[in-house]
C-alpha cells in the first residue's frame, strides 16, 4: 500500500526546479570532473575547460611541496586516524598544525576542525547556549545559521554589512551587549563584498560584545600577512575569534579557530562538531602545514592572484557585465534571472569555461548570478581566453 | 494589552501586504507559508522590518512557532509587552 505522506512531499517545490534544469540538457549542480589536470584545469564531459569557479585562490591544490608533504604523511601515518580528536585521533602532527595556525594568526590558542562548515558549527554552538545572544549578518553563511541554530542562542540578524543596523539591534537587548556576539565573515562567498570591520569593531567596543570573523575566503588573500580581512582592515585585536577552512586558499579540506581568550581551550571538551567526529587526515593535515608555511613565507602568489583578480575584473566589466563587488577573488556577475544565469553559464562551459551558477534561495536578496572566481595559477592566456569566451556569449545573447 | 491587539495585527497585515500577491484575506488563520508561499528568507527579512517598525528584538528562533498571521501577531504583541516590562524595571 502507497504510504500518502511520503517523507519526501516537501521537497515539491525543490524537485520542480531540479526538473526546469534538467530540461535544459545539464545539471549544474551535480557537474562532474572527469579527471582535474591542474589547479586550474580540468575536463568536463571529455573536455578540456579552464576553471573559473573554484575556491582555489592561491592554486596550492596541485602545489609540489604541499603534494610531497601528502604523499610522505601517507607513508609514516597511513590513509586515515579512524578516531576523534579526544580519543585516538590526535596526532603530533595536529598538535604540529594547531601551534602553526595559532603562531600565524599572532594567537593564544588554535583548534583544528575537520571541515570548514563544522569550525563554524563548532565554534557557535559549543560556545553559545541559551541566553546568550548571537547577532549575524543577514549574508552570513549557511554554517553560520545552522551553528546558531544548534546553540541554542537568541538569533538577531542585522542588515547586511551594516553597522548602524547592528547598533540599533544591539541597542534593543535587554541585557546590550553582555552575553552578546556578533558574527560576520571577512568576504562574501557569493558577491565577493568585504565587511566594513573597522565600523563592525567600534560598534562592538561601544556594547561591550564579543565578534568573530569567518575568514574563510579571505584567508591568504586579504591583509599584509594574508590573515585576512582583519588583518587588512587593522582590527585583528577586536576580534575575539577568528574561524577559517582549509579548503579555499589552503587548497585541502578542514578548519580552525583561533582565540586569545584564556578559557578558548575548553571548548575540545564542549564544541560537539569538535569531539564527535574522525579528525581530518595525516596527508590532509601534512598539506595543510605545508600550505600555511608558504604562505607565511611569501607573498608571491597573493601578489599573482590580485594581478589576475584586476585584469579580470577589469575585462569582464568593460564587456557591460554588471560585476557585484570591487575587484577581489570573488567576481559574482549579476544575471537578470535564473534563466538568464543558467544559458549564460551553459554557453561559457561550451567555450570550456567552468563557473559556478548561482540561483535563488542560495544567494542574498534573490539574485541570480554566475559566481567566478580567480587564482594565481591563471596564466595570462586562460585570462584572455575567459575574457573572449564572455565577450563571445555577450554577443550572442 | 488586548486592546492593542486589533493594532498589532493591523500592523502585521500592512507588513505582509506586499508579499501577498494573490490578493487573499489576511486574517488571524492565514497560514503564512503555506497560503503566501513566502519563502524562508523572506520571512527572515519581513522579521527584520518588523522588528523595526515596533522597535523591539525578535530572535528568529521564535519563528519556529510561527505559523500563522495571528502567531506573527502573538509573538510580536509579547515581545513589545516584555519589552515594556523591562523598560519599566
Amino acid at each position: 500500500m502507497k504510504n500518502s505522506a511520503d517523507l519526501f512531499d516537501k521537497f515539491s517545490a525543490l524537485e520542480e526546479t531540479r526538473e526546469k534544469l534538467l530540461g535544459g540538457g545539464l545539471n549544474p549542480f551535480h557537474i562532474r570532473m572527469d579527471s582535474v589536470k591542474s589547479a586550474t584545469q580540468a575536463v568536463i564531459d571529455g573536455r578540456d575547460v579552464i576553471l573559473f569557479g573554484t575556491n582555489n585562490y592561491l592554486g596550492l591544490t596541485f602545489d609540489p611541496a604541499c603534494m610531497a608533504a601528502a604523499r610522505s604523511a601517507i607513508d609514516a601515518e597511513g590513509t586515515g586516524t579512524t578516531g576523534s580528536r579526544i580519543a585516538n585521533g590526535t596526532y603530533a602532527l595536529h598538535q604540529e598544525l594547531e601551534a602553526a595556525i595559532a603562531a600565524f594568526y599572532k594567537r593564544r590558542s588554535a583548534m583544528v576542525f575537520s571541515t570548514g562548515y563544522q569550525a563554524n558549527l563548532g565554534v557557535l554552538a559549543g560556545l553559545l547556549g541559551p541566553g546568550d545572544t548571537v547577532l549575524i549578518d543577514a549574508d552570513n553563511h549557511a554554517s553560520i545559521y545552522d551553528g546558531c541554530r544548534l546553540s541554542g542562542a537568541d538569533i538577531v540578524r542585522f542588515r547586511h554589512n551594516d553597522a548602524a543596523d547592528l547598533d540599533r539591534r544591539l541597542g534593543r537587548l535587554e541585557t546590550g551587549g553582555a552575553r552578546a556576539m556578533i558574527v560576520v565573515e571577512g568576504i562574501y562567498s557569493m558577491m565577493g563584498d568585504c565587511a566594513p570591520l573597522a565600523e563592525f569593531a567600534e560598534v562592538k567596543a561601544r556594547h561591550g560584545a564579543y565578534m568573530m570573523v569567518d575568514e574563510a575566503h579571505s584567508l591568504g588573500v586579504y591583509g599584509a600577512h594574508g590573515r585576512g580581512n582583519a588583518e587588512a582592515c587593522a582590527v585583528e585585536e577586536a576580534v575575539d575569534f577568528v574561524v577559517g577552512t582549509f579548503s579555499k586558499s589552503l587548497g585541502a579540506i578542514g578548519g580552525f579557530a583561533v582565540s586569545n581568550h584564556p578559557k578558548f581551550e575548553l571548548l575540545r571538551l564542549a564544541s560537539r562538531p569538535y569531539m564527535f567526529t574522525a579528525s581530518p587526515s595525516p596527508s590532509n593535515v601534512a598539506s595543510v602545514l605545508e600550505a600555511l608555511r608558504l604562505i607565511a613565507s611569501t607573498d608571491r602568489h597573493r601578489v599573482r592572484l590580485w594581478q589576475n583578480a584586476r585584469v579580470l575584473h577589469r575585462g569582464i566589466a568593460a564587456l557591460g557585465l554588471d560585476i557585484c563587488a570591487a575587484p577581489g577573488p570573488i567576481i559574482a556577475v549579476r544575471m537578470a534571472g535564473p534563466a538568464q544565469a543558467f544559458d549564460f553559464w551553459k554557453r561559457l562551459l561550451d567555450h570550456r569555461i567552468y563557473t559556478n551558477l548561482a540561483i535563488p534561495p542560495g544567494t542574498p536578496n534573490g539574485i541570480s548570478m554566475l559566481r567566478c572566481s580567480v587564482s594565481s595559477a591563471h596564466g595570462d592566456a586562460q585570462i584572455e581566453t575567459i575574457i573572449a569566451g564572455f565577450a563571445s556569449v555577450v554577443k550572442a545573447l | 494589552m488586548a486592546g492593542d491587539s486589533p493594532t498589532v495585527l493591523d500592523g502585521i497585515r500592512e507588513q505582509l501586504a506586499p508579499y501577498n500577491k494573490n490578493g487573499i484575506e489576511l486574517t488571524e488563520a492565514t497560514d503564512i507559508n503555506a497560503d503566501l508561499n513566502i519563502d524562508s528568507v523572506a520571512i527572515l527579512d519581513l522579521l527584520m522590518t518588523i522588528e523595526d517598525a515596533y522597535d523591539i528584538s525578535i530572535p528568529i528562533n521564535l519563528l519556529a512557532d510561527v505559523r500563522t498571521v495571528g502567531d506573527l501577531a502573538d509573538t510580536v504583541r509579547k515581545r513589545i509587552e516584555s519589552g515594556m516590562k523591562s523598560g519599566a524595571a
